[in-house]
């Protein structure tokens, strides 16, 4: 009796250091938010220099798991300098007017296999939108690792107006991809 | 006599002439374009002409491999002809390494070359800025010194014509191969 009370224990003691396992201490240097755009049906890549975010996530409890972004968007690299300045401008995001765009998580699914469904709410220029982010978890040690990209289209969030509003020359669907990595404290 | 150039090499000599200018006056018009979708537009347009251009001077280079020009005007000096044939071939060597430089240029600059928006050409460089930029450099250089050669190479034309009085303009004119 007292060797299975013990037991009982030992689970217990377990389960709660597994609990207390939550990424919630974002690493910026190993961390990137990237997207790839089709300009006359070439891919081309591009990336957010800067962005801050809060997670929290505990693989034991994901559906507490929250996270938010905010990506400064005039750290944007278009791969061109005049492409940079251009985005910056009104038809694109309208950085002095709406100097980062946002992502706040609301439920999160697990998928199993270290996949999961994060969804949550994108405001870019002033426009928000559901979305559906698909994310995979990889622990590294004391370094938790997501990886995940989605599409979203850049017209949704009035992004490309005037003379680019048309999408022959660039396309609307832009693939965000992103890698966080967090260390749990 | 056979002393004119065949009519395939009249033809790649020719439709090239209007591609390259095309080419040239495209490239230095839509450098200094403010950005637009109509600037991506022609910038896509002129690296799809470029590929064109590189493919027509691999052809012109077989075509030529196998079928010899007519030979030079006895009454040309040695130097003169040597002159000619490093003139031919210095326009040669910048038609094919002004689309190399360009598309290697794309390459570097993160931009893929895809021929018509279909055909994919693979890119040889890495995205790299600093090599971006000195690519980007070269290509200017390189059609600098080709619009040097293209002047000489008209100017040379015209003075055979209107001076020698000889049959190198008349050769490569389409009217020729019909009097043949």
């Amino acid at each position: 009796m007292k060797r299975y009370i013990l037991a009982l224990l030992a689970a217990a003691a377990l389960s709660l250091t597994a609990g207390a396992a939550d990424y919630n201490q974002v690493q910026p240097a190993q961390s990137a938010i990237t997207f790839t755009y089709k300009q006359m049906g070439v891919a081309v890549d591009g990336k957010f220099k800067r962005f801050s975010s809060q997670l929290s996530f505990d693989p034991a409890k994901p559906s507490a798991a929250k996270a938010s972004f905010d990506v400064d968007l005039a750290s944007v690299d278009t791969g061109a300098p005049e492409g940079d300045e251009e985005v910056a401008g009104k038809p694109w995001f309208n950085t002095k007017a709406f100097p980062t765009a946002r992502f706040v998580s609301g439920t999160v699914k697990a998928l199993g296999n270290n996949r999961y469904e994060v969804a949550g709410q994108l405001t870019i220029k002033g426009k928000t939108q559901e979305v559906v982010v698909p994310a995979t978890f990889t622990a590294q040690g004391s370094k938790g690792v997501f990886d995940g990209s989605f599409t979203i289209r850049r017209a949704d969030f009035s992004v490309g107006e005037g003379s680019w509003a048309k999408f022959d020359i660039v396309a609307n669907d832009v693939l965000i991809k992103f890698r966080i990595t967090a260390t749990s404290k | 006599m056979v002393n004119h150039y065949t009519a395939t090499a009249k033809t790649l000599h020719w439709l090239m002439a209007v591609l390259l200018f095309g080419l040239l006056a495209l490239g230095f018009y839509m450098h200094d374009l403010p950005l637009s979708p109509d600037k991506l537009k022609l910038y896509s347009w002129h690296k799809w002409a470029g590929v064109t251009a590189f493919l027509l001077v691999l052809v012109r280079l077989a075509w030529r491999l196998g079928h010899r020009p007519p030979p030079l005007p006895a009454s040309m000096s040695k130097s003169m002809q040597f002159a000619a044939h490093a003139g031919h071939l210095a326009l040669y060597g910048l038609m094919l390494a002004i689309p190399l430089s360009g598309w290697l240029m794309s390459s570097a600059k993160g931009f893929q070359t895809v021929w018509f928006g279909v055909l994919p050409i693979p890119d040889l460089l890495d995205k790299n800025k600093e090599v971006g930029d000195l690519l980007q450099t070269v290509h200017l250089g390189l059609n600098l010194l080709f619009v040097v050669t293209l002047l000489g190479h008209i100017g040379a034309a015209l003075k055979h014509h209107f001076i020698d009085r000889d049959d190198i303009l008349t050769r490569m004119l389409p009217a020729h191969a019909k009097e043949n």
